[in-house]
């Protein structure tokens, strides 16, 4: 990897870049999945490539190959700079970047059992014996469970003399249960939606989840959920279970503070934002117990925006984002930094893999835990709708307004939990959906979700984020809006 | 570089017989695919990304005693090739037997479709660079923004297979995307080709700048009920919610909204959909992920859902023959229709609007998710252009809706329709579909911009 990456800089520099970068990555891959008593996908993959980020005439270039010879690596390299010197034609100004230290490390995330070591018949038959569970319940139509495992090897090398190797491991698993009855789909998954709990972590994690103790609730929940009430529509006082609070998260906060975004260079596809440079520090996001952070540190916990060094050679940081409810940070990389007046990168970069140019992304944009018990929250609570597990998400392309719904609720009435409701859904408004929490639950009851599946970019990037969160309470929130007719 | 990168078809031929002869599996199916892909993006009248990529994909199955998996690579040295044999048989090994799986299908005749054109496979950085400094010049002369991409590729793949499988395919494509900005309103516009030729940026960007133009300082109208003009590329990122359903594998899991539908009356007399690989706007191989070639299939006749598509086993298990429409082996899914046509009317938008008293005229939609899978009910947003039409006239720009609407419904109010067009959006894989004219299109909420 060293030399290859360093024969690319060389190349670059002679050929006239100003600065270069190289990532070279080994990729691979195990997914499996099940459906209905049978193996579905059963599949592994390898990827080994590199990529080449250069500066030249003041513009960006970036080329990437899989021919790792000699001359595939220099073809590579100047064909960045050939297309850097084409980028030139249509500048305004040369890039700068924000000025960061030169590392020589190395970084791995700790795991305790490597999943491409456990038996894949092991991993079939506990997706399979969970898949039983789903079907002994009577009504349900399909269930299904899957599993994918990542690790991630790579070197990240830059013309000012950084040289990082990180290895990141990561699993993920979930089950699914489907019931068809009447004119009704219904669904509920476990412990997530859009395949399950994925962490910077190995087997462990999916030993830990216990998918088959689970597998009876959630296919019995499905099948209740035809004859629960309707969400009711109206403005209601609404609590979020700890994953569609992680998912409000990652939509209402984490793209919209993207700088990249912010400044257009999103425009055509993603959209931009309404956080534009003059609401720094300015603007109240939320109310006064909304904390949250980006948290790139593996202090924050295994999540899937955790690394020791992004893909441009910035160290991991943890980045105040919503303090005390004031809006006070952005996720930028060297060159958005640099282009708002930063001293530093938030060091936000990655990409998915080494043919793709890396770019701003979530880290762990994480909420703060609060001081309420989860019991208490309830007790606390005259009447509202508690809402879990994501079944859709979709918000404006400059993140004001957003509509969710979830796979299952349940009415709070007088402090206690009650009937169970189908098909809630509730909307706003980002800043004012975030000013009207009013409790948010404690450390013991919150989770760093991972979100494996988060697009971006042209051509799209598909990356892992992580949201940590626990339960929370919002008041006068419009619930029963996707249904009203 | 890029014209040595993509590997021939002789190449990639060479690779899997090697794979081939490696393998000591029952069975053995290899999928070799080279692909060169470069792409400028441009933002804020500049060009802030420019990138190029090339990459080969060596994919094996393996079958061994009625069990099948995949393995891929991308390294072609012959010990990675003979790992990755290894690996897809270890994983066959390790499962239980699929009691659906049958024997791999030998040689096939498949009718030719040309859609490899030599003008995008060589296309340039300077060539992408030179229009996109054109559109950005004259959008900083009208003190407009001009933000988008344009790209080129090639791809060349060869699946064969022990039974004596040979399915080649080559194929070029070309995108355009460009989005006007100005300080209260944007406008879009976007179109792919195989050939680059048939793509105009300077066209594209005088719509998209008409567009934002022509919504400057939107007003907020109230949410409601509105007759409404979809544009093909909001037609398509909603029918595109719709492929899945004519899977018979959907129907056969009681997934699909038409389940219990088939052979009703759903849609309006006026909806027509067929499934056409070999329509001359359509893109894409004669053959599916096992190699059996694609068959033209008429899913929905006058409104009346008609046939679904079926790969090889989900045929099998529904007493049907397989139409070609098969994913590649194993999976959970089956198939789907990946080119599906719209038949269409006659009208164009202008006569649309002018037969439109009040109502809203949309340009692109976005962010659009599934609220109800059986109901097939939609949420997403209008984006880059919603315009307020009154008295068969665009009266001005309006602030972005939110929508919740019953595809089901839509396609039983649609009031007129234009020619069918290749039409490109971000929700869809590209189709075939016309501009449309719905009658009380849902718009729920409103958004502040």
């Amino acid at each position: 990897m060293h030399d290859l990456a360093a024969l690319a800089i060389e190349t670059a520099k002679r050929r006239g870049a100003s600065y270069a970068d190289v990532r070279v990555m080994d990729i691979r891959h195990r997914d499996i999945s099940t459906k209905n008593g049978e193996v579905g996908t059963l599949a592994e993959s390898e990827s080994l490539g590199l990529g080449v980020r250069v500066i030249a005439g003041g513009a960006w270039g970036f080329s990437s190959t899989d021919r790792l010879t000699k001359e595939g690596v220099q073809a590579c390299a100047a064909e960045a700079v050939a297309i850097a010197k084409a980028s030139a034609l249509a500048k305004r100004e040369n890039i700068s970047l924000a000025p960061e230290e030169t590392y020589v490390d190395t970084w791995q995330n700790p795991f305790l059992k490597d999943p491409f070591r456990i038996p894949v018949e092991t991993q079939i038959g506990l997706l399979l014996a969970a898949d039983k569970e789903m079907r002994r319940v009577k009504g349900v139509t399909v269930a299904e469970g899957s599993m994918s495992f990542r690790r991630i090897e790579q070197l990240f090398a830059s013309s000012t003399g950084s040289s990082i190797h990180q290895v990141k491991m990561q699993s993920g698993a979930g089950i699914v249960a489907t019931s068809f009855a009447g004119t009704e789909i219904q669904k509920r998954s476990y412990p997530n939606s859009f395949g399950g709990q994925h962490m910077l972590q190995g087997y462990e994690l999916i030993e830990s989840l216990d998918l088959v103790g689970n597998a009876g609730r959630v296919a019995e929940e499905c099948v209740a959920l035809h004859s629960a009430a309707q969400c009711p529509e109206g403005q209601k006082t609404v609590i979020l279970g700890s994953s569609q609070l992680g998912l409000q998260i990652h939509e209402s906060i984490g793209h919209p503070i993207e700088l990249d975004r912010v400044l257009g260079m999103e425009a055509n596809f993603a959209g931009m934002s309404f956080l534009t440079t003059e609401k720094l520090r300015k603007l109240r996001y939320g109310s006064d117990i909304v904390n949250v952070v980006a948290d790139a540190r593996l202090d924050h916990g295994p999540g899937l925006g955790t690394f020791g060094y992004d893909d441009e050679g910035v160290a991991a940081q943890c980045t105040p984002i919503i303090t005390n409810g004031l809006f006070t940070g952005y996720l930028s990389s060297r060159e958005t930094a640099a282009s708002i007046g930063e001293k530093r990168s938030g060091g936000t970069v990655r990409c998915e893999s080494w043919n793709r140019l890396p770019m701003i992304r979530m880290t762990n944009i994480s909420i703060n835990p609060g001081s309420w018990d989860y019991d208490n929250l309830i007790a606390d609570t005259d009447d509202a709708i508690l809402m879990e597990t994501n079944r859709s998400w979709s918000i404006d392309d400059k993140r004001y307004h957003f509509q969710f719904s979830t796979e299952i609720g349940w009415e709070v009435k007088g402090g206690k939990v009650g009937r169970m409701i189908k098909n809630p859904s509730y909307s706003g408004i980002t800043t004012e959906f975030w000013n009207s929490c009013d409790a948010i639950c404690s450390r013991e009851h919150w989770t760093l979700w991972g979100t494996p599946n988060c697009g971006k970019g042209q051509p799209q990037q598909v990356m892992g984020t992580g949201h940590g969160a626990s339960p929370a309470r919002f008041r006068n929130i419009k619930v029963g809006v996707a249904f009203a007719k | 570089m890029s014209k040595d990168a993509i590997l021939s078809l002789k190449d990639l031929e060479r690779i899997a017989e090697k794979v081939l002869k490696l393998s000591g599996a029952d069975e053995t199916e290899v999928d070799v695919g080279s692909t060169t892909d470069a792409l400028t993006r441009f933002a804020n009248n500049t060009i802030h990304q420019n990138v190029a990529e090339h990459s080969l994909s060596i994919s094996v199955r393996a079958v061994i005693d009625g069990r099948t998996a995949r393995a891929t690579t991308n390294k072609t040295d012959e010990e990675s090739l003979r790992r990755t044999v290894e690996a897809a048989i270890t994983l066959a090994r390790n499962q239980p037997r699929n009691p659906d799986l049958l024997p791999m299908i030998g040689k096939q005749k498949y009718p030719k479709v040309s859609r490899f054109f030599s003008s995008t496979a060589n296309a340039t950085p300077e060539d992408r660079a030179k229009a996109v400094t054109k559109v950005c010049k004259a959008a900083a002369k009208a003190k407009q923004t001009a933000a988008g991409i344009f790209s080129s590729g090639e791809h060349r793949s060869l699946t064969v297979n022990s039974r004596g499988l040979v399915a080649p395919y080559e194929q070029t494509r070309a995108e355009f995307s460009i989005t006007i900005l100005e300080p209260t309103s944007s406008g879009w516009a976007k179109s792919n080709s195989p050939d680059i030729r048939k793509i105009d940026p300077q066209e594209l960007a005088e719509n998209a700048a008409r567009t934002a133009a022509t919504s400057r300082e939107p007003r907020e109208i109230p949410a409601g009920r509105y007759t409404t003009i979809l544009s093909p590329s909001a037609v398509l990122d909603l029918v595109g919610f719709l492929f899945y359903d004519f899977a018979a594998t959907s129907v056969l899991d009681k997934r699909s909204c038409l389940t219990g539908r088939i052979g009703k009356k759903v849609f309006g007399d006026n909806i027509t959909i067929w499934d056409d690989a070999y329509h001359p706007l359509q893109s894409g191989p004669p053959h599916d992920g096992e190699g059996v070639p694609r068959q033209k299939v008429l899913l929905v006749d006058k409104g009346v859902p008609k046939n679904l598509v079926y790969a090889r086993s989900t045929a099998k298990k529904m007493k049907a023959k397989p139409t070609g429409h098969g994913f590649s082996l194993p999976n959970e899914y089956g198939e789907a229709p990946m080119n599906l046509v719209f038949s269409g009317g006659d009208k164009t938008t202008e006569e649309m609007i002018r037969t439109t008293d009040r109502g809203i005229l949309v340009t692109r939609l976005w962010y659009i998710r599934e609220v109800d899978p059986y109901e097939k009910i939609l949420t997403g947003m209008t984006r880059d252009g919603t315009f307020l039409l009154e008295n068969g006239k665009i009266s001005g720009g309006v602030r972005n809706f939110r929508f919740n609407e019953s595809i089901i419904e839509m396609l039983s109010k649609v009031e007129m329709m234009g020619a069918p067009v290749r039409a490109a959006g971000e929700e869809s894989f590209e189709m075939v579909v016309p501009p449309m004219k719905v009658r009380d299109f849902h718009f729920s909420e409103v958004t502040k911009f």
